[in-house]
C-alpha cells in the first residue's frame, strides 16, 4: 500500500523485469534525496526560527560546497543515463529473431489484428484479421507491426511493460515475449478521439499446446 | 548607457506630471506599468476559477462515473445529459483545463502581473520602455481570452484533442467532430502568441535599458533575472508555436497536408514543433516561480541568498538547454530510438541546474533567522513540491521506465507537481507584494490557513496519482471502470477526487482573503517586510513614474540582509554603506 511501486501490475515479460529494477534503483535513489532535502528543510526551519536577539549569518556561499553538490548530482545523472541506455537499446534496437509476427492496425476505435496464417507470410490469402484478439503462446517472441488508418494511439499492454505509438503514414516494429500464461488487457494510451476511453483489447498467451489447439481453430484446413 | 536611459526617464516624469487622466486612461486603457499589472492579475484570477471548476467537472467522473454531476443538470445537451459528462466532453474539459491554466491563469499572473509590476520597480525605472505596446499586450491577451472562451459555445463544442493537440487528430475535423472549436482554439493562441511577444520584448528592453544607475547585472534581484530568461525563452518559442499553430489551422480549413499522412504529411513534425515550444514553454512557467521564491527565501531568512551567481547562471544554463530536451516527450513516438537516447541524455543535464537552485535555497535557510509570514510558507511550499516534481521527472527520463509510465497518470502527478505547484509561487508572491500593488495588508492568519489546507489537499490530491500511474492507469481516459486492471484502483480515485474538491474550496479563502484586504486591509507601510530590493523604497502603492523627482541610484546586491556593522537586519539597495569582505563571493 504505502510501498509505491508495489502497485506495478504483474510483470509477465522478459524484459519487464529490467525495466522494474531500473524502476526501484530510480526510486529508491530519488527517495533518499527527497528524505535528505525536505529532513534539511524541516530541519533548518526549526533550527533557526526567529528568535530575540539572534542575528542571521551574513554568508554569500560557499564555492567548494556548491563545486561538490553540482559534481555529485551530475555524477548521478550520468550514472542513471548510462544505466538506461543498454536496456533500451535492448528493447528498441536489438529485436530477437522470430518466425512470430501480425500486424497491429489502429483505427478509431479498435485494434485490427491480422495474422500470416500458417505461410508465415502476409498479404497472402491465409491471413486472418481478429479485431481485438491478440493471441500468442508463451515464451516465444513476438513481432508486433504497429500502423494505423486515422490518428494517433498506442498499443499498451501493461503486465508486458510495453508501449508504443502508432502514427499513421508509417510502420513501427516493437516486439515482446511473455512469459506467463493468461488474458490480458491492451488500452489505448494516447488520446484517439472521443472513443479513446474504452479502446480495448485482449492479449491472450497460451501454453503450447493450448496455441496448437488455437491454430488448428482457425485454421481448420491446414 | 546609463545616463542615456536617465534622460530617457527624465522625460518620462515630465510627462508623467502634468496629465490627469480620466477614468478609463487610467483604468481600462492604462499605460502604466502597474496598472496593467493588476489587470493581467485579475484576468488570471478569474480563468484560474474557471480552469478550476472545469478540473472539478473532470475529478466527478473520475470518482464517479456516469452519474450526473451535482449542480449541473442544467447544462445542454449534447455536453451533458441530466449532468452526466459523455466522453466527447470529457476530452474538451481536461483540453480546456489545461489550456486555460497554463495560457490564461499562470502565465498572465506570473509574467504578465508580476512581470509588468515588478521590473520597473525592481531595476528603479519609471515605466516599461513600451508603454503602449505594454497596453497592447493586455489587450490583445483579453481579445484572446474571449475567442478562447467563445469556443465553448460553438456547434460542436470546444476543442478535445488535448492541449498538445496531436495531429492528425486535431488537423481535421473528421476525427473529433469538433470543427470551430478547434480553430477558434487555434486562433486564439496565435493571438495570446502576439500579446506574450510584445510583452517580451518590453520586459527584455526595459531590462536591458532602463536600469537605475548602480544597478548592474550581477546587482539585479533574481526575479529579475527569471522574468529575463522568461522573456528571452518566449520572444524564441512563441514564433515556432505560432507557425505550427497556422499551419494546423491551414490543415483544417484550407485544406492543406502539413500533419495528414493522407496527403504526404507527417504527424511527427507537429509533436517535434509542439514540443520545440512546449519544453522552453515549461521553464517559461516555472521560472518567474523560482526567480519569486528566491528572492522570499532571502527576506524572510533575513539572510543572502546563497550563491547568487550560481543561482543566475543554473537559470542561464537552463535557458540554453531547455532548448534541446523537447525529444523526451515523444521517447515512445515512432521517433528514431537512437534520438531517444539523445534526449534522455540531454534531459538528465538540464536536470542538474534544478538540483543546484534546490540546494541554494537550502543554503540560504541555513543560519538564517526564519521568519513564517504567509509568503515564506508559500515560499517553502514551492520549493519542496518543486523537489517531488522534479525527482519524478527523472523516472520519466529514463527511457526504459518511461516506456511503462508514459501517458499515465504518473505523468499528470509529475506535471501538476511543477506546473501546478508554481500556485505556491504564485500565492508567495500575491501575498508578498500585495501591500506594494494595492497599499494594504493582507490578513495573516487567513493567508496561513489558506495555506496549511491548500498544502495539505494539493498533496493529497496529486501525489496518490504517482501510485495510479505506477499502477498503468492512463491518462486522458473518461471512465477507468471501463478496464478490469483498473477497477480495483477505484477507491483511489475517489479519494483522490474528495481531496481535490476540498483542495478546490480552499481557495475561498484566498478569494475572500483578497477581496477583503483590497478594501479593509491594515493600511502598508513603505517597506512592511524590511526588505532590500528598490520596489520597498517606493510608496505603496507607488505614484505613476514610481519615483517622485528623483530616480534611485543603486549601491550595492539585492540581498545584503543582516550586514555586520549595520544595526537593522536589512540593508536596502539605495543605502549606501562599505560591505564587509567574506569568503565566498
Ligand atoms: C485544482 C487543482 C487541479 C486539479 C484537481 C486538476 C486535475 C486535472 C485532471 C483530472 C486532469 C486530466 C487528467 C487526464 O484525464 O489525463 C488534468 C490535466 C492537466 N492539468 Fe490539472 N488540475 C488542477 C490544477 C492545474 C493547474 C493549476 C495547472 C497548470 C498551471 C494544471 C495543468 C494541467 C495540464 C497541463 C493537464 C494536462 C492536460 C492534457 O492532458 O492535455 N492543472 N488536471
Ligand atoms: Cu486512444
Ligand atoms: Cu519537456
Amino acid at each position: 500500500m504505502w510501498d509505491m511501486l508495489s502497485w506495478l501490475p504483474e510483470n509477465v515479460s522478459t524484459y519487464g523485469g529490467e525495466i522494474d529494477s531500473l524502476f526501484y534503483i530510480i526510486y529508491y535513489i530519488t527517495g533518499v534525496a527527497f528524505l535528505l532535502v525536505a529532513g534539511a528543510m524541516i530541519a533548518f526551519v526549526i533550527m533557526y526560527r526567529h528568535r530575540e536577539g539572534r542575528r542571521a549569518k551574513y554568508l554569500h556561499g560557499n564555492t567548494i560546497i556548491e563545486i561538490t553538490w553540482t559534481i555529485v548530482t551530475a555524477l548521478i545523472f550520468i550514472v542513471l543515463a548510462f544505466m538506461s541506455q543498454p536496456l533500451w537499446g535492448r528493447i528498441k534496437q536489438e529485436v530477437p529473431p522470430t518466425d512470430l509476427q501480425v500486424r497491429v492496425t489502429a483505427k478509431q476505435f479498435n485494434w485490427e489484428i491480422v495474422y500470416p496464417g500458417p505461410d508465415g507470410k502476409f498479404d497472402t490469402a491465409d491471413d486472418l484479421q481478429i479485431d481485438n484478439e491478440l493471441h500468442v503462446p508463451v515464451n516465444r517472441a513476438v513481432h508486433v507491426f504497429l500502423a494505423s488508418k486515422d490518428v494517433i494511439h498506442s498499443f499498451f499492454l501493461p503486465q508486458l511493460r510495453l508501449k508504443q505509438d502508432a502514427v499513421p503514414g508509417r510502420v513501427i516494429q516493437a516486439w515482446f515475449q511473455a512469459t506467463k500464461t493468461g488474458k490480458y488487457e491492451i488500452p489505448c494510451a494516447e488520446l484517439c478521439g472521443f472513443g479513446h476511453s474504452g479502446m480495448l483489447g485482449h492479449l491472450t498467451v497460451h501454453s503450447p499446446e493450448e496455441y496448437s489447439k488455437w491454430i488448428k481453430e482457425q485454421w481448420p484446413s491446414r | 548607457m546609463m545616463s542615456e536611459s536617465a534622460g530617457v526617464q527624465a522625460a518620462h516624469a515630465a510627462h508623467a506630471h502634468h496629465e490627469e487622466l480620466g477614468f478609463l486612461r487610467t483604468y481600462v486603457f492604462s499605460t502604466d506599468h502597474k496598472m496593467i499589472g493588476r489587470q493581467f492579475l485579475f484576468l488570471g484570477l478569474l480563468m484560474l476559477v474557471v480552469g478550476g471548476l472545469l478540473a472539478m467537472m473532470m475529478r466527478w467522473q473520475l470518482g464517479w462515473p456516469e452519474t450526473p454531476v451535482p449542480g449541473m443538470s442544467w447544462a445542454p445537451e449534447p455536453y451533458m445529459f441530466e449532468g452526466i459528462i459523455p466522453p466527447q466532453t470529457y476530452n474538451m474539459l481536461f483540453t480546456m483545463h489545461a489550456t486555460i491554466m497554463i495560457f490564461f491563469a499562470v502565465m498572465p499572473i506570473m509574467i504578465g502581473c508580476f512581470g509588468n509590476f515588478l521590473i520597473p520597480l525592481m531595476i528603479g525605472a519609471r515605466d516599461m520602455a513600451f508603454p503602449f505596446l505594454n497596453m497592447l499586450s493586455f489587450w490583445t491577451g483579453a481579445v484572446a481570452g474571449v475567442v478562447m472562451l467563445a469556443g465553448f459555445f460553438v456547434p460542436g463544442g470546444h476543442a478535445a484533442s488535448g492541449w498538445t493537440a496531436y495531429a492528425p487528430l486535431s488537423a481535421s475535423a473528421i476525427y473529433t467532430g469538433v470543427d470551430w472549436g478547434q480553430n477558434l482554439w487555434n486562433i486564439s493562441l496565435i493571438i495570446i502568441g502576439a500579446s506574450s511577444l510584445m510583452g517580451s520584448i518590453n520586459y527584455i528592453t526595459t531590462i536591458i535599458n532602463l536600469r537605475a544607475r548602480g544597478m548592474t547585472w550581477f546587482r539585479l534581484p533574481l526575479v529579475i533575472w527569471s522574468l529575463f530568461i522568461t522573456a528571452i525563452l518566449l520572444l524564441l518559442a512563441l514564433p515556432v508555436l505560432t507557425a505550427a499553430l497556422a499551419m494546423l489551422l491551414a490543415d483544417r480549413m484550407l485544406g492543406t497536408h502539413f500533419f495528414l499522412p493522407a496527403g504526404g504529411g507527417e504527424p511527427l513534425l507537429w509533436q517535434h514543433l509542439f514540443w520545440y515550444f512546449g519544453h522552453p514553454e515549461v521553464y517559461v512557467l516555472v521560472l518567474p516561480a523560482m526567480g519569486v521564491t528566491s528572492d522570499v527565501l532571502s527576506t524572510f531568512s533575513r539572510k543572502p541568498i546563497f550563491g547568487y551567481r550560481a543561482m543566475a547562471m543554473s537559470m542561464i544554463s537552463i535557458g540554453f538547454l531547455s532548448w534541446i530536451v523537447w525529444g523526451h516527450h515523444m521517447f515512445l513516438s515512432g521517433m528514431n530510438p537512437a534520438l531517444g537516447t539523445a534526449f534522455m541524455m540531454s534531459t538528465m543535464v538540464i536536470a542538474v541546474p534544478s538540483a543546484i537552485k534546490t540546494f541554494n535555497w537550502l543554503g540560504t535557510l541555513w543560519g538564517g533567522s526564519i521568519r513564517l509570514t504567509t509568503p515564506m510558507l508559500n515560499g517553502l511550499a514551492f520549493v519542496s513540491i518543486f523537489v517531488i516534481g522534479g525527482l519524478s521527472g527523472v523516472f520519466m527520463a529514463s527511457t526504459p521506465v518511461d516506456i511503462f509510465i508514459h501517458d499515465t497518470y504518473f505523468i499528470v502527478a509529475h506535471f501538476h507537481y511543477v506546473v501546478a505547484g508554481i500556485v505556491f509561487g504564485l500565492f508567495a508572491a500575491v501575498t508578498y507584494w500585495f501591500p506594494k500593488m494595492f497599499g494594504r495588508m493582507m490578513n495573516e492568519t487567513l493567508g496561513k490557513i489558506h495555506f496549511v489546507l491548500t498544502f495539505i489537499f494539493f498533496n493529497l490530491t496529486f501525489f496518490p496519482m504517482h501510485f495510479l500511474g505506477v499502477a498503468g492507469h492512463m491518462r486522458r481516459i473518461w471512465n477507468p471502470l471501463q478496464y478490469e486492471f483498473l477497477q480495483p484502483l477505484q477507491g483511489m480515485n475517489q479519494f483522490i477526487s474528495v481531496s481535490a474538491f476540498l483542495l478546490g474550496l480552499s481557495q475561498i479563502l484566498f478569494l475572500v482573503n483578497l477581496c477583503w484586504s483590497l478594501f479593509a486591509g491594515k493600511k502598508a507601510e513603505v517597506n512592511p517586510w524590511h526588505a532590500n530590493t528598490l520596489e520597498w523604497a517606493a510608496p505603496s502603492p507607488p505614484p505613476h513614474g514610481n519615483w517622485g523627482e528623483h530616480l534611485p541610484v543603486v549601491h550595492h546586491g539585492p540581498y545584503e540582509y543582516s550586514v555586520p556593522g549595520v544595526e537593522e537586519d536589512y540593508l536596502p539597495q539605495t543605502t549606501p554603506h562599505a560591505l564587509p569582505v567574506t569568503a565566498g563571493h
